[in-house]
């Protein structure tokens, strides 16, 4: 399964639920304000970085770039995807979950 | 003959805050609220803006919405000064949680703890929070 987060992890509890309900071994999209679960050094990033070997973590490159956070170092785990790997995420996994 | 068009508002001047504590992009709040400032100043109000919780991410440089089809609009925030937009807030607390600090921002701000963002709304007449 593919789950892909949209929100702000500061405003909603979209990630922490994502991250309490996925299945080990799941891929995790971070994608428009959910990109900001993907950087090191906020209030957040301890919980995301605790689950690296669970989940396979991804980020989308543009939506980290819209919010001038292309240099920001992400966790160790995550890795930065565009949107054709995003296609192929997509393709690999037999089911797409969007946590809206 | 023509009535004399005069641009100068001789209304009531308000103290009005806008509380910007939205990220910009995956909502529409940030740039509406942006354009309400701009209307704000335009009939020489009193305007200040703080930017607390997510909305400190409206304010940081080096944006690149190339990738997203969006429009970047964080330009504008430079240009407030040219409206008389000069008082621009951040708040201490909201920084630290994101991991970002004053050289992460693209425009000159006052950074407030929560006790001087509480007195700064305490003070006003309007406030509007998006």
């Amino acid at each position: 399964m593919l789950h892909t987060v949209n929100k702000s992890p500061f405003e909603k509890s979209s990630v922490t639920s994502c991250l309490r309900l996925a299945k080990n071994g799941s891929g995790i999209l971070f994608l428009e304000d959910a990109v900001f679960a993907a950087l090191q050094g906020t209030s957040v990033s301890d919980v995301v970085a605790g689950r690296a070997k669970d989940f396979q973590f991804y980020v989308l490159g543009p939506d980290l770039a819209a919010r001038g956070l292309s240099e920001k170092p992400v966790i160790d785990g995550v890795e930065v995807i565009d949107y054709e790997g995003f296609v192929d995420l997509v393709e690999e996994h037999d089911a797409v979950h969007s946590w809206l | 003959m023509a009535e004399e068009f005069d641009d100068e508002f001789d209304g009531p001047v308000k103290r009005f805050l806008f509380v910007n504590r939205k990220a910009p992009y995956g909502t529409v709040y940030a740039l509406e609220s942006l354009e309400v400032v701009l209307i704000s100043a335009a009939f020489d109000q009193d305007v200040s803006l703080v930017f607390v919780d997510d909305g400190v991410f409206q304010i940081v440089k080096d944006q690149d919405t190339d990738g997203i089809n969006m429009k970047n609009f964080s330009r504008t925030y430079r240009a407030l000064e040219g409206y008389d937009v000069e008082k621009l807030y951040v708040e201490k607390e909201s920084l630290d949680a994101r991991g970002l600090t004053e050289d992460d921002l693209l425009v000159d701000v006052e950074i407030l703890d929560s006790q001087g963002l509480s007195d700064l709304m305490d003070a006003q007449d309007v406030v509007i929070t998006s």
